[in-house]
């Protein structure tokens, strides 16, 4: 047959091009970086997402950088001096330092830029430096800002985006629109970037910190599936991926050709409960009664959700920070499981089978907790029903108070206040619990204002011993941040921020 | 066909305006306050004042249709909050992309589909006919993120043939770019090969029993011809609207398929515009679809008049 013969050619027609289609090779010092999101807009002043700081990281340096151990240390500035007062910090500059576009970095770049983040519309920096109400160019290389109160998270919020500098001249001729072509100050400048496809930096070749820099490219390519993204690692397109499944762990673990470098977040994963942000809070046991609440943390076993959830990649927890952090309150340790005392408390409070229903975003992770969570408290007597919302739609229910209790993640900030502060305090932003107590609003002040270390962890401490009774949110653990890359790529610090630092990054 | 032309244009019109309406009351019955979630994870509250300021968002609804509408009539399909970026722009961008994959989708759809469809007709009853329907059966009822996910597995990490996601332009690197195109166009094109294997069969069926085509072999023409030039001839015309129609479902519907590829098509651009109530985009990139396939629907039509000539009088 003529027509069967034909097909069989053409068949083998395509699979010869198929072959012969080989796979194109990455350029020798270029980076190609996974990320699990597509970054949002690149402007430090607008930029809201995790993942675009990832990319900030390589683009724009900051004032200050935090180490492993999430201390801070000097980036632009050199170093830093609190006023007797506790009102106003001064920061002296690196010298010599210039932007992307050959502008001087001085302290006037400094004062615009501290502004453009307080004025600018639609900055999402207004609220970090909200305490600060006005920058002063002492002399080219110092800058002094003034405060309205002693505020302590200032420190740490210029370490982030707060303390970004972008170039002012850039910034005045684009506007608005600087995020479609940064120009910052950071070890790479920006190059191109196609929405959800890639955004590519090059170099710069002044840089201040240049030594340190071995990279020519980074290409940063957003893959959300992180199979998929693995794939990427495992057939030689990407040389590092950020987020990587737990569950790949044990597949990668023994592959000689790469190697897996983790870290615990400075962030957590809780279950916020509605203690008070509706009516819905006093319809139900669980946001009525701290009893319920208690019983309902005496039931989970927090190593158990821990391993079948996160395939071990999490530390447990019970509070907005890890145990190994330095303001975690000893006061209050994590809480052993306890169902005969979770009965007995339940039966204290004269219920002896709570229903509630608990919303999570669709994402794996917090089906995986819910359900876990769900099997657990089962054995103390409640009765958990699931319902999975689409991320959004599940926020949305959040702030409107349609919710008795939610799994919800925190991507978490290097100051403690970034983690307590706006979930605690009376009717702030993300007080999706609805707690509001007036001597903890008092101390989470008192925390801002303390700038002594040892004074703040004291504070720390009996906001514990009020907050982690009440149970607003009850906190169950910190991932690790997993990255996974090439085997030779070397110099890669892990930073509880889980952003990547490009400094001394190097191919072997 | 000057008056059959005239009166399908005067419709797209008023069905233009029906969709448009459509498209931006069914974005309204998404939950939650796109302000809220456009301010990212801070939620400060002033970025959310400020955000409702920017799009209207206290407005009644008829006056928030009105901004967009009158901007779409000026050409100003808005801007996208999350990156910054004219929707237009990001159309223009994102459309090349899909437009490749999905010619090339349709490609394979038509180089495999219709050829199974003639054989399968033509070899009625035999192996080649039992294997053809195998095969629709298969591509019909293979999930894209499936068969997407193994094709990355078997030819980008074990056999490292091929890159398992990503894009590059075909004016940077036309290899790179076919190498790239070539699974998720393999797993949109499958699918749709499976229909058209299916109605090739049957227009085939009905034609080659026909009086002409007895006539054709009768005069003792080649079975080939027979086959190529007097039956396909008049069994591709509902393979052609069919055709059209699932290229016109391919510009929107390789929302799958771009996901576990990573190709920034249109496909990605409107699914993560949804997630992040990213209206603008949404509401865009649904309008400009939506006007495709209208489009795309007429150019079917038109089509039919070249290909019969019985259809011209």
């Amino acid at each position: 047959m003529r027509m069967t013969s034909w097909i069989t050619r053409a068949g083998i027609a395509l699979l010869a091009a198929v072959a012969t289609i080989a796979t194109v090779p990455g350029y020798a010092q270029t980076l190609r970086f996974g990320l699990a999101e597509d970054p949002d807009v690149l402007d430090p002043t607008l930029a809201r997402t995790f993942v675009g700081r990832i990319v900030f990281a390589a683009l724009c340096d900051k004032l200050f950088d935090i180490d492993e151990k999430l201390n801070i240390v000097p980036q632009l500035a050199t170093s830093y001096e609190w006023s007797a007062d506790r009102k106003a910090l001064t920061i002296k500059l690196r010298r010599g330092v210039t932007f992307h576009d050959g502008e001087k970095l001085d302290a006037a770049a400094v004062k615009f830029n501290i502004e453009r983040h307080k004025n600018m519309a639609g900055s999402n920096r207004r609220g970090e430096l909200a305490p600060v109400t006005g920058v002063e160019v002492v002399d080219e290389s110092t800058a002094r800002l003034n405060l309205s109160a002693p505020f302590s998270p200032l420190l740490a919020a210029l370490a982030d985006r707060a303390g970004m500098m972008v170039s002012p001249k850039a910034a005045q001729a684009e506007g608005d629109k600087f995020g479609a072509n940064p120009v910052c100050s950071g070890p790479f400048r920006f190059v191109e970037r196609v929405a959800q496809d890639k955004i590519v930096l090059e170099r710069y070749p002044n840089y201040w910190n240049k030594g340190e820099i071995h990279l020519d490219r980074v290409i940063y390519l957003p893959i959300v599936d992180s199979t998929v993204r693995l794939a990427n690692l495992r057939s030689g397109q990407l040389d590092i991926i950020e987020r990587m499944a737990g569950s790949d762990v044990p597949s990668l673990k023994n592959d000689s050709r790469f190697k897996i470098a983790r870290i615990t977040e400075i962030g957590y994963q809780g279950i916020t409960i509605n203690v008070g942000k509706s009516d819905l809070s006093q319809k139900n046991p669980l946001g009525k009664d701290a009893r319920v609440r208690e019983a309902f943390e005496l039931a989970l076993d927090r190593d158990g959700i821990v391993q079948v959830a996160m395939d071990g990649e999490a530390d447990v927890g019970n509070q907005w920070v890890a145990p190994s952090n330095a303001y975690y309150a000893k006061n209050v340790p994590i809480p052993k499981r306890d169902v005969a005392r979770a009965k007995a408390l339940l039966a204290e409070a004269g219920v002896t089978n709570p229903s509630f229903t608990l919303v999570t975003p669709t994402t794996s992770d917090a089906q995986k907790i819910a359900q876990i969570v769900q099997a657990m408290v089962k054995d103390a007597g409640f009765d958990v029903k699931i319902q999975s919302t689409e991320f959004a739609t599940s926020l949305d229910m959040a702030d409107k108070g349609q919710f008795e209790a939610y799994v919800l993640a925190w991507s978490g900030r290097a100051d403690p206040d970034g983690n307590l502060y706006n979930f605690d305090f009376c009717k702030a932003p993300l007080d999706y619990a609805g707690y509001c107590k007036p001597e903890v609003d008092e101390l989470l002040n008192r925390s801002r204002s303390a700038l002594d270390a040892a004074e703040r962890k004291k504070i720390y401490e009996q906001i514990a011993a009020t907050v982690l009774k009440d149970r607003p949110i009850v906190y169950l653990f910190h991932r690790h941040w997993l990255w996974a890359h090439i085997a030779k790529l070397s110099g890669l610090r892990t930073i509880p921020d889980g952003l990547v630092r490009v400094q001394g990054l190097k191919m072997n | 066909m000057g008056n059959y032309l005239v009166q399908r244009l005067a419709t797209i019109l008023p069905t233009l305006f029906f969709v448009s309406i459509l498209i931006f009351g069914l974005q309204q019955l998404l939950p939650g306050d796109p302000a809220i979630i456009l301010a990212g994870e801070d939620r400060d509250p002033s970025v959310v004042a400020h955000l409702h300021e920017k799009f209207h968002l206290d407005d009644p609804l008829p006056v928030r249709y009105l901004y967009w509408a009158g901007g779409v009539l000026k050409g100003d399909l808005g801007e996208s909050v999350r990156i910054q970026k004219p929707v237009l722009d990001l159309i223009l961008e994102k459309l090349p992309v899909t437009l490749e994959l999905a010619l090339l989708a349709i490609v394979i759809a038509l180089s495999i589909g219709l050829t199974a469809g003639i054989v399968s007709a033509v070899f009625k009853d035999t192996f080649w006919d039992y294997a053809a329907n195998v095969f629709a059966l298969w591509g019909l009822s293979t999930p894209n993120f499936w068969l997407g996910i193994m094709l990355i597995l078997f030819f980008s990490v074990t056999l490292g043939w091929l890159p398992a996601s990503g894009y590059v332009s075909p004016f940077e690197d036309l290899k790179a770019n076919l190498a790239a195109m070539i699974m998720p166009a393999f797993v949109l094109g499958n699918a749709i090969a499976a229909v058209l294997m299916r109605h090739t069969r049957s227009a085939m069926l009905q034609v080659l029993n026909s009086d002409y085509v007895r006539t054709a072999r009768a005069k003792g023409l080649d079975e080939r011809v027979v086959i190529l030039k007097h039956a396909l001839r008049n069994a591709l015309i509902p393979v052609i609207t069919l055709g059209a129609l699932e290229f016109g479902t391919l510009l929107s519907g390789a929302v799958l398929t771009e996901q576990v590829f990573t190709i920034p098509g249109f496909g990605k651009l409107i699914v993560d515009a949804v997630f992040n109530r990213d209206y603008s985009v949404v509401q865009g990139v649904v309008l400009f679809t939506a006007t495709a396939y209208i489009v795309l629907n007429l150019l079917a039509d038109l089509a039919y008049f070249v290909v019969n000539p019985r259809l011209r009088g």
